[in-house]
């Protein structure tokens, strides 16, 4: 099998590393880009010295945000497409930073020349959300008031939060209205709050294997996460950094327990089987198992290149979002507000998310008599599904974009 | 244009808030907005009709409706509720229909005439389940498990108490002609009823 489809068959994988980490199952560097990729982009940071306030009752002074884009802003900037990560990502979505890195940002599936969000039509903005650990202001930032990093005292950011900084990224990058707001997962909570806090401020969004509310079995997963993080000695409350510690067992545990909610019980079971690292028991309990050291290297790699106190972050702010909650739990009120177009796309064997999540979103949305499309799409990766390409996914998924690039003269 | 599509469309009010049952590719809905400025969505499984919808900017959503009801569908919510040549591929003709007129204030069904005479003439001389251009499926194929003749609709209607407020009689190519109005029952080959409670 070649080492991209490899990639492409273990988006779990492609999630976890931060551009540049090297493993060795990955090609050789190649010599020249993919024809279809967005190809050596940059990052960059914007200051914001503005004030932010906070669902919380606190307010950011002033925060950074990390951000790359991709395409050409038109000169009515009305192609512009802001991509919202989920809990693990950031603002490296598509293309390389370097020639050597061995793999592309975390959608590049479905970023560049050719694939659903365009660059050759749409002006792309993707960002690392605040209380993220890839150079966005976070915990792991210095904190202006003592001089020292925030760490625990970083306040709860929820997703209205952040979508009230996205909202200063555009004015910031002269976007008054996206044509779109896209993102899975987590990020799909940010596109639907977009467009109930800014209803004039976007065209479409787009809401991708996502929910209008955690169930309780969601929650319980996260706060098996959190515990894990929490009780571990090298928490320190979460002031590990200025113990010059790391509670790298306890990410490694929330990360192992999450990463089995992304995947399906088919998928792991064509992937791992029972497959035993040598033939014969051990009656032993060291990793025999295939599965279990394949879970053991995730949940490692991904505690030396994730901060814990983002996790918690991360996870308390898909547990707070509820939009309608503020409706008296009327999720069609709520939604009443909203004047843009929706895409909803839900996969099958996704049980984190399920279809039955994403049918009750848009069952509010006719009820609300929204403009709304729905399909779900058959693919046996479980939650990661938004990340793979998928034949009918990206068919689907191109045609609304087509259309959006269409509407707005991109 | 199809001409039913196009006699339907003149039974639509402009502004009208319409949900199509088996939109199809959504030609019917797409030129419903283009001229008489309906909004609504359709309902549709095949993948390659959802991806054209979506590409035209008409409103799908995937749904079965005989596998998973019309449920997340709220009373009375629609102007008008359509199926075009659906109704005799459901489990439960009769419960679809009620389901419909729960929906909409007004209901268009369009559906083929088992009772047509060319079917009748082919059962006679062949003694074996009638195929035709309308209708091109084997009995063990066939996707039409609740096929009715016009007067079987019309007395399933009074039984419940729908109301036909019209009734066209086309031909297999969607034609009006005027020895389908004779005797539509032996001669018409697709009905549209226009009904209501």
């Amino acid at each position: 099998m070649a080492p991209a489809f490899k990639l492409l068959r273990w988006p779990a994988l492609y999630l976890l590393y931060p551009a540049g980490i090297t493993q060795e199952q990955f090609a050789p560097m190649p010599d020249s880009l993919p024809p279809d990729s967005v190809g050596l982009v940059t990052p960059r940071t914007l200051h914001f010295s503005e004030p932010l306030p906070l669902a919380c009752g606190q307010s950011l002074p002033e925060y950074d945000l990390v951000i790359e884009t991709y395409g050409e802003l038109n000169a009515e900037a009305s192609n512009a497409v802001l991509i919202c990560h989920a809990l693990s990502g950031h603002h490296h979505a598509a293309g390389f930073h370097e020639m050597s890195d061995r793999k592309p940002g975390w959608w590049d599936s479905c970023i560049g020349p050719g694939k659903p969000i365009d660059t050759n039509h749409f002006y792309v903005v993707s960002l690392n959300n605040l209380g993220g650990c890839h150079g966005s202001t976070g915990p792991t930032s210095t904190n202006p008031a003592t001089g020292k990093c925030y760490g625990p005292d970083f306040p709860v950011i929820t997703v209205k939060d952040w979508v009230s900084s996205q909202a200063a990224l555009a004015d910031r990058l002269g976007i008054q209205c996206w044509a779109a707001v896209v993102g899975g997962s987590l990020g799909g909570m940010q596109a639907l709050q977009w467009s109930l806090t800014f209803p004039d401020r976007l065209r479409h969004a787009v809401v991708i294997a996502s929910t209008p509310r955690l169930t309780a079995q969601n929650i319980a997963f996260n706060e098996v996460a959190r515990q894990a993080i929490t009780s571990d000695p090298e928490f320190y409350e979460g002031r590990y950094q200025e113990h010059n510690a790391t509670p790298r067992h306890g990410l490694t545990l929330a990360r192992m327990v999450g990463h089995i909610t992304y995947l399906s019980d088919a998928s792991m079971g064509e992937k791992f089987g029972r497959d035993m690292r040598e033939q014969a028991y051990k009656f032993g309990y060291d990793a025999e198992f295939q599965v279990e050291s394949y879970l053991r290297y995730q949940g490692e790699r991904f505690s030396e290149s994730f901060d814990a106190n983002t996790y918690l972050l991360m996870t308390k702010a898909l547990d707070y979002f509820d939009p309608a909650y503020d409706a008296d739990n009327n999720l069609a009120a709520a939604l009443s507000q909203a004047q843009c177009e929706f895409l909803v796309l839900s996969f099958s064997t996704d049980w984190r998310f399920t279809p039955a999540r994403s049918e009750e979103l848009v069952k509010a949305m006719i009820a609300a008599r929204r403009k709304v499309s729905y399909a779900e799409i058959d693919a046996p990766w479980g939650h990661d599904a938004f990340l793979i390409p998928t034949p009918r996914y990206i068919d689907a998924f191109s045609a609304y974009m087509k259309r959006v690039a269409r509407e707005v003269g991109a | 244009m199809r001409a039913d599509l196009e006699i339907i469309e003149k039974w639509i009010q402009p502004n009208s808030h319409v949900l199509d049952l088996g939109c199809g590719d959504g030609t019917l809905l797409d030129y419903l907005q283009r001229e008489r400025q309906a909004t609504g969505f359709g309902l549709e499984i095949n993948p390659e009709h959802i991806t054209t919808c979506m590409g035209r900017g008409v409103c799908v959503i995937e749904q079965d409706m005989d596998e998973q009801g019309l449920g997340n569908f709220e009373n009375q919510s629609f102007d008008v509720v359509l199926m075009t040549q659906a109704l005799q591929a459901v489990r439960r003709p009769d419960v679809v229909l009620d389901e419909m007129l729960r929906l909409g204030r007004e209901c268009i069904v369009t559906f083929p005439n088992f009772a047509y005479w060319r079917l009748r003439w082919y059962l006679m001389r062949n003694g074996r389940m009638p195929e035709s251009e309308t209708l091109p499926y084997k009995w063990y194929n066939t996707p039409n498990i609740h096929l009715c003749t016009f007067n079987d609709f019309e007395a399933l209607c009074y039984r419940k108490n729908i109301k036909i407020k019209n009734r066209t009689v086309v031909d297999g190519e969607h034609r009006y002609r005027w020895f389908n109005r004779l005797w539509p029952n032996m001669l018409g080959q697709i009905a549209i009823y226009r009904i209501t409670r």
